[in-house]
């Protein structure tokens, strides 16, 4: 067992593949919390219009399997309808890696609309009512007041929006992405023989990834949790 | 919404109404044009054309591409459910055992399968069962998606079993203990059935992620709805109007599900404020609990 775990070390590069998936999170992450955060203030909005329009997007996307989203986003955009993201003449594994980034990040940022709504709901009634009262507006009360508190309530549910978006981006292996579990499939397919301790060094590398996280974020929402 | 979401507004006066308006014509009119943006890119790539849809009306496609899948989909997230069920019951029940080594053994299995991708213990279980106990044929995808999802879903679900009996005042369990029930039978007769109960809406809404997570199947070959929509799109060169059609199959099914949830959620908090059981807060609120596919390792 440890001989085959150190001769699938030396053969195969799991740490290059463990970066793209890395790479793949962060990326999203960033995405998703972008999209997201638009999505969630125009949940909140005064504007039935917006609000009607985030409750679709969120309805929407949450019901539909991710897998299904990056192939429309691999397969459809850019297979099909040769939309290309960034510069035209990149190689299809890079124009393959965008899109996935996209796909995750879709995804996701509809789970993080849905955990910043849930922080704002947490913001006690009376803070919004105590910045209407000194005269700030729907802005100003939201980026002053609310949106702050609400960060720090939402702190718990990102942090499991991150950790199930670091497990997801395993989905891109779905359009070729060389991240980990693509890299295991083809372990697996040459060195059948190596089976388990295949699943055990792959498995491992998630563990690793998110079991400090789960961590990080419980001791973060503990640290930064508004005292009421 | 309106009720919930009014902490950040005043009902609005006649110039902020005003404004309102202003705003939301602006907005409407910048979503139109941004969805008609996407229309008019799909359109000139033609993807409207009567040949590229027509598919969806000839009852051919339904029956030997869409329902096929759709049936396959269902028969594995049905599998998996009932498997789920079982196991994240038992290895709930371990987690809240008396024997240190059930309840650290039940933990460990729990927050292993929790931290690994689905997607990667189907490609493992595909492969056991192909390399291993060399099972072949149509049985081995459908397996290897049960397989990938129960380890998964069993997991969360003891989980939930968990924060359901954490929630439990804790009269129920010495009141059991009280009237002469050992531990074991407390757990099984007083405190899982009151635990699934208040569970039960985020049991169905995990019922939503297994449903999603069975589309994983794609990657070992299991012909489920996506898979089988690919097979058809391949067919018929309409690769983008297939996949808005699976789209949709799998919003209705996933939003009546959620909606369910809601309802039994609702349900269960009209009979919590009735006279009979006065204080049984969850300690996990609806609302983390029900999102299924983001318990992560956090909220333990």
């Amino acid at each position: 067992m440890l001989q085959g775990l150190s001769e699938l070390l030396s053969e195969y590069n799991v740490l290059a593949a463990f970066w793209v998936t890395i790479k793949l999170a962060v990326a999203a992450a960033i995405g998703a919390l972008l999209i997201g955060t638009i999505i969630a203030i125009m949940r909140v909005s005064p504007v039935a219009v917006f609000r009607s329009a985030g409750t679709a997007y969120v309805t929407l996307v949450r019901n539909t399997p991710l897998t299904l989203i990056v192939f429309f986003c691999a397969f459809g955009f850019y297979i099909t309808l040769q939309y290309r993201i960034g510069a035209q003449n990149s190689p299809i594994d890079v124009q393959n890696f965008r899109w996935g980034v996209l796909g995750l990040a879709v995804y996701h940022a509809a789970f993080v609309a849905e955990a910043l709504r849930s922080g704002i709901n947490s913001v006690p009634q009376g803070q919004a009512e105590a910045a209407r009262a000194i005269g700030l507006d729907f802005r100003q009360s939201l980026t002053n007041v609310v949106l702050p508190q609400a960060f720090r309530g939402a702190i718990t549910p990102l942090g499991n929006v991150l950790i199930a978006l670091i497990k997801n981006t395993t989905v891109v292996a779905t359009i070729g992405v060389a991240e980990a579990s693509y890299l295991m499939k083809g372990m697996i397919e040459f060195r059948p023989d190596l089976i388990y301790a295949i699943f055990i060094i792959l498995a491992t590398g998630f563990v690793i990834l998110t079991l400090p996280m789960g961590i990080l974020f419980t001791n973060l929402s503990r640290r930064l949790a508004v005292k009421r | 919404m309106s009720a919930e979401t009014s902490v950040l507004f005043d009902a609005p006066g006649p110039r902020a109404r005003r404004r309102h308006l202003v705003i939301a014509v602006v907005g409407s009119l910048a979503i139109i044009g941004l969805l008609a943006l996407v229309v008019r890119a799909l359109a000139t790539k033609g993807q409207f054309t009567a040949a590229k849809w027509s598919p969806f009306l000839e009852p051919v496609t339904w029956t030997s591409y869409l329902l096929p899948g759709l049936r396959a989909t269902l028969v594995a997230a049905f599998f998996s459910v009932i498997l789920s069920m079982i196991f994240g019951i038992l290895l709930g029940m371990g987690r809240l055992s008396q024997l240190a080594p059930v309840r650290a053994a039940c933990g460990v299995f729990v927050e292993f399968f929790r931290a690994v991708p689905v997607l990667m213990m189907m490609l493992f279980a595909y492969y056991v069962f192909l390399f291993g106990i060399q099972i072949s044929g149509e049985a081995l995808p459908l397996l290897g998606v049960i397989a990938g999802l129960t380890f998964y879903n069993s997991s969360v679900i003891a989980e939930l079993i968990r924060a359901g009996v954490g929630s439990l005042p804790n009269g129920q369990r010495e009141a059991g203990l009280a009237i002469g029930l050992t531990p074991f039978a407390t757990l099984r007769l007083v405190l899982l059935p009151q635990a699934i109960t208040i569970m039960l809406p985020s049991i169905v809404s995990q019922l939503v992620v297994i449903l999603k997570d069975s589309a994983l199947g794609f990657l070992i070959l299991y012909p489920e709805l996506v898979r089988s929509g690919q097979t058809l799109a391949s067919l018929e060169g309409n690769l983008i109007p297939t996949f808005i059609v699976i789209a949709a199959i799998f919003i209705i099914i996933n939003y009546l599900l959620t909606r369910l949830a809601h309802y039994l959620e609702r349900r269960l908090q009209a009979r919590k404020r009735g006279p009979k059981v006065p204080e049984a807060q969850p300690l996990v609120s609806p609302e983390m609990a029900a999102g299924g596919a983001l318990t992560g390792l956090g909220q333990a």
